[in-house]
């Protein structure tokens, strides 16, 4: 439970954060909330030698309204998403899942920016942000550049951040109506052994939590409620073509059933709430 | 049976009270000191190397590569330490003459026998250059098979020691009359036999272990602090284990972060520590981490039992037969062989019984150790007879609560001589199931129930119920030295009054959470008349208390708590004498009330208890042949053991599609005796619920047919927290024991023992239409939704 050795650098500005990396980009982690990222030092699973304390930087803690869309801040931790006035009323969706992260104690400490780049298909604001078609917004060397969710997520921890770039703000397109989240665990502090992350605003976009081995869409089931299928129809195909993990907390073939009671019920709370 | 204490007892006192805890303030607050907050200067740090190998030779090891690195001191491999140790690790309960024990040291010489076991221990200046120095020892293994599996690890298939012939390490029997069981069960019209798993559990005390040896300047002394639940033991133990003399070794145990058993050892830490700081002549320190102590400290539990009942056809049980094969681990730690036969009694719960039988064999396999975890036995023989009557109940047609009342032993036969040779000193179970039933309102439970089942409801619906009684107050002394255990049961206490009318307490057991000093401070407090604030309780340190057999089995107040109102009692009968020949009156003359004795009949003539220890303070005036000082101490071994019982009642919801549990409700009616302070027996019963729970739904120490534990860390390995369960709905009855002058019973594991058979009964309860007859522990969502699919093809559920 103690870290390899490891230079802590806390960095004033983003300029100063991406001067850092680019030093050394291999090496060198980004640390926000750390609530991911120290769990893998202290069992050495990850041994970077320099840590970039982002997590003083100021003025990237937000929830804005911004026309059409609500841009957040990649350092605004869970618990401000969750009780933030602007994402409760545009992407209730959001602040909800925010609400659902682990337990109080992470949410206060975890930021959404930390969560979406560390890429965990486990993570329940991945899918989220997945299912409400966010944006990224990406600064470093080469300047800043915006990343659809749909190309953001990559493999397990493995995301479309480039070793020397920075998530610094995430956008998401207004949906009041239309959500429904489900999240299925033993215990209410757990990750997922399965989530469901679901949008209905005329098309559906349903985000799947732990069912590969990163963040995914329902895409078979996205299909059949293209094509008229009714919800337990459509949710029924939740888990075609996946490939969902085993381990101590289900087996595949149960992550496979779950999806499909999960994506169902997430659905029917989806029409209802827009109902 | 009267519910006072003693005649001298005032009416109102502060005992029945619920007296907020006099040790929360500084646990709360953070003041409280544990191992790993003593700062020692000079101090090295131990790191272990330890087994990656279930199983496996030690070929070489070299701690050359880690001599080298920055920070460190010294680094031996299990050769280079061997000429240190005066004896093997020690187990204190074979349980048979012919029990097989493998010498057992802190670091393995050739084999190491379970992942986790030393291979070598490295010593820098600070943990964290000591665990990095510790990656670069250089071990070869030869790896062998591991027996892994319990019932494979009892075929001697493969050997978990490669010096033993069997894996068999003991086997112990109980039945008293053989001939009564056959009969019994060639009479029986109904029979039932069940086999159940008893998972193995981690621990998992909020504090993990540590320990802090520090030699001490002049004459060969060493100051041993140890996270332990045993400091009186652990001196004993490592004073013969370490060759150390026994006097030289002063352990105190600070504040103890909880142990459940786990911290009822002596372990290869703590030995280590102290043979190092001998050898190098500096402090030498250890603390456990998380995922160490999932593999290093011991497990509980780990057994496959097998029952059976034999009953007329009412359900009337004649016989009960059990067979079990218990987990050893890799090696006898300090009581493991013993923790089956704290059960062994008691496999026929709270039911009027006529034959009895009952049988262990302790098994060997390539796993941490086993020993004494929260309950030690009774949880075991709880669930056993629990779960088996439940399906009795559906094997006669019966409701499980009508089952039951047709079997209690009735309130009227105690004491009660059982089949198994124990005396139950008081109970009335039908008065409990009667309470907690009202309580939980089983009848409107009942109604839901079928409703639900009759509109398909996807959220089923299940009331479990658990009847039980368990043995505590451990224990009389020549009870233990007829199973063979190396001590005795015993308690020491002394209480003193000083001369300004304050009280100190010196308890030899040793309290870790429980609450010793707000209820040691109770009985005081009541006994001589002064306030519970006015009470110091020194405990902990084998310096200011050298007696005392710790605490562990929910002994502390039937045992400790008696030796310290004995103690009292002796104090009060001599200041009697000194306020006699100071008012000029006989002492039967002087009665007692309120801290002040005071002549009958002219009550303007007294003394003060508080007075009269400053006249025993001075000495100036004392009856002829008294001693000074107003200071008694008594030793108190019990007679028997006690028998707290009750009725847990768990209700779950089931979702039929999922599998999930929820358990909804939860209502507990106990019967611990007198209560000294029933605020503390609700947290020991809070408490105590939620880890029977965790057994139930959540805990699991998985292991991989290798032999790897996969569940080191808390996001595998799932204890409960507060948002697991519901309230919970308390009832109490009060059954005073004959066994002791306090009338108590002792409450520390009840919880435990009854909640795990209430909640898979209510879970079994909810599949049972469709045909759900056990479900393995834990119980968790995919087991649920297999059995379901299982018992129902076509409803939805998996295979």
């Amino acid at each position: 439970m103690i870290p390899a050795s490891f230079e802590y650098r806390r960095a004033g500005s983003v300029e100063e954060a991406l001067g850092w990396l680019a030093e050394d980009p291999d090496s060198t982690k980004l640390l926000a909330g750390g609530h991911s990222l120290l769990p893998l030092m202290k069992l050495r699973l990850a041994t970077p030698g320099v840590l970039v304390d982002v997590g003083r930087i100021p003025g990237l803690n937000y929830v804005r309204d911004d026309g059409d869309h609500v841009a957040i801040g990649a350092l605004t931790r869970h618990r401000d998403l969750e009780v933030s006035d602007v994402a409760r009323g545009h992407v209730p969706l959001l602040a909800h899942v925010a609400g659902q992260v682990g337990d109080p104690q992470v949410r206060h400490r975890g930021t959404i920016g930390g969560s979406l780049a560390h890429g965990d298909p486990a993570s329940d604001l991945p899918a989220a942000v997945l299912a409400l078609d966010g944006t990224m917004v990406v600064d470093g060397p080469r300047g800043r550049r915006e990343v659809q969710a749909a190309d953001f997520f990559r493999g397990f921890l493995e995301t479309a951040l480039a070793p020397d770039e920075m998530l610094t703000e995430v956008r998401v397109h207004k949906a009041p109506a239309g959500w429904g989240f489900q999240k299925f665990n033993r215990r209410a502090q757990d990750w997922a052994i399965v989530g469901v992350a679901a949008v209905v605003n005329g098309d559906a976009r349903v985000a799947l939590v732990n069912m590969g081995p990163t963040t995914l869409r329902a895409r078979a089931t996205e299909e059949a409620l293209d094509a008229g299928a009714n919800i337990a129809d459509a949710a029924a195909r939740a888990a075609e073509g996946l490939d969902p993990p085993s381990d101590l907390n289900g087996s595949a073939e149960y992550r496979r059933h779950l999806a499909t009671v999960l994506v169902r019920r997430a659905l029917e709370e989806a029409t209802a709430a827009r109902g | 049976m009267s519910a006072t204490m003693t005649e001298d007892t005032p009416a109102k006192g502060v005992v029945g009270t619920r007296m907020l805890r006099r040790e929360d303030p500084a646990l709360l607050s953070g003041e409280a000191r544990y191992v790993h907050d003593l700062v020692v200067p000079g101090a090295l740090h131990m790191a272990v190397v330890r087994s990656p190998y279930a199983h496996a030779r030690v070929t070489s090891v070299d701690v050359s590569g880690a001599l080298g690195m920055p920070g460190v001191a010294a680094a031996f491999s299990g050769a280079d330490l061997a000429g240190e140790w005066g004896s093997a690790m020690p187990c204190a309960w074979p349980v048979t003459a012919d029990m097989q024990s493998p010498p057992h040291f802190p670091v393995a010489l050739n084999e190491a026998c379970y992942v986790g076991d030393a291979v070598a221990v490295v010593l820098a200046g600070s943990q964290a250059e000591a665990q990095d120095a510790a990656g670069a020892v250089a071990v070869v293994y030869e790896e062998l098979p591991a027996a892994v599996d319990l019932e494979d690890a009892a075929s001697d298939r493969v050997l978990a020691h490669s010096d033993l012939s069997s894996n068999r390490a003991y086997t112990w029997e109980l039945t008293p009359d053989a001939d009564a069981v056959t009969r019994a069960f060639d009479a029986a019209a109904v029979t039932v036999k069940e086999r159940y798993v008893q998972q193995r559990l981690i621990p998992a005390a909020m504090e993990p272990r540590g320990v802090c040896v520090v030699p001490q300047p002049f004459g060969g002394e060493y100051l041993v602090y140890s996270a332990t639940q045993i400091p009186h033991i652990l001196r004993t133990m490592l004073g013969i284990t370490a060759g150390v003399p026994e006097e030289r070794i002063r352990v105190v145990a600070p504040s103890v972060g909880g142990g459940f058993g786990s911290k009822l050892d002596v372990y290869a830490e703590e030995l280590l520590c102290l043979v190092l700081s001998r050898r190098l002549r500096k402090p030498v320190r250890w603390s456990e981490e998380r995922s160490e102590a999932a593999q290093a400290t011991i497990h509980g539990r780990g057994q496959v039992q097998e029952i059976e009942l034999a009953a007329d056809t009412d359900g009337r049980v004649q016989a009960v037969r059990v067979r079990l094969l218990a987990d050893m681990g890799a090696y006898m730690q300090l009581v493991t062989p013993g923790v089956p036969l704290l059960g062994a009694f008691l496999y026929h719960g709270v039911y009027d019984v006529a034959a009895y039988s009952f049988t262990c064999t302790g098994v060997f396999t390539n796993k941490t150790p086993t020993d004494a975890y929260r309950g030690a036995g009774r949880p075991e023989a709880t669930y056993a007879i629990e779960r088996a009557m439940d399906a009795l109940a559906r094997k006669v047609g019966t409701d499980p609560a009508e089952v039951r009342r047709r079997n209690f032993i009735g309130a009227d036969k105690f004491p009660y001589a059982s089949a198994a040779g124990l005396l139950f000193d008081s109970g009335n179970y039908e008065g409990a199931l009667d309470a907690a039933l009202e309580l939980v309102d089983y009848e409107g439970l009942r109604e839901e129930q079928a409703r639900r089942r009759g509109q398909g409801a996807s959220k089923l619906l299940g009331v479990g119920l658990s009847s039980y009684v368990e043995m505590c107050g451990l224990a009389p002394s020549r009870v233990l030295a007829s199973l063979n255990y190396v001590a005795g049961g015993w308690e020491a206490a002394t209480v003193r009054m000083l001369p300004t009318g304050k009280v100190q307490v010196v308890t030899g057991a040793t309290p870790h959470g429980q609450g010793h000093v707000t209820s040691w401070s109770m009985i005081i407090a009541d006994k001589l008349g002064v306030s519970p604030e006015d009470v110091e309780v020194l405990h902990s340190d084998t310096a200011v208390s050298p007696l005392g057999l710790d605490t562990y089995g929910s002994r502390s107040l039937a045992v400790g708590g008696t030796a310290i109102a004995l103690a009292a009692d002796r104090l009060i009968d001599k200041a009697r004498l000194l306020a006699a020949h100071r008012l000029e009156v006989a002492p039967e003359d002087l009665e007692l009330s309120s801290g002040q004795f005071s002549v009958r009949g002219s009550p303007s003539s007294a003394m003060a208890l508080g007075a009269l220890a400053f006249e025993a303070f001075t000495a100036h005036d004392l009856p002829q042949g008294m001693e000074p000082n107003l200071e008694a101490s008594a030793t108190y071994d019990p007679t028997n053991f006690t028998f707290p019982f009750g009725t847990h009642v768990a209700v779950v919801e089931v979702d039929a599609e999922t599998g999930k549990v929820d358990l909804v409700r939860y209502s507990a009616v106990d019967d611990c005796g007198n209560q000294i302070n029933p605020l503390i027996v609700d947290g020991q019963v809070h408490g105590g619920i939620v880890q029977g729970v965790a057994q139930a739904l959540f805990e699991e120490a998985v292991y991989d047919d290798d032999g790897n534990l996969l569940t080191t860390t808390f996001t595998d390995y799932l204890v409960p927290a507060a948002s697991e369960v519901p309230s919970f709905s308390l009832g109490r009855t009060v059954t005073p024991s004959p066994s002791n002058p306090l009338g108590v019973k002792g409450i520390g594991e009840a919880g435990t023992i009854a909640s795990t058979p209430a909640v898979v009964n209510a879970v079994v309860d909810a599949l049972s239409h469709l045909g759900v007859v056990d479900i393995a522990m834990p119980v968790t969502p995919e087991r649920v939704w297999r059995s379901i699919g299982a018992a129902a093809p076509g409803t939805g559920g998996g295979r």
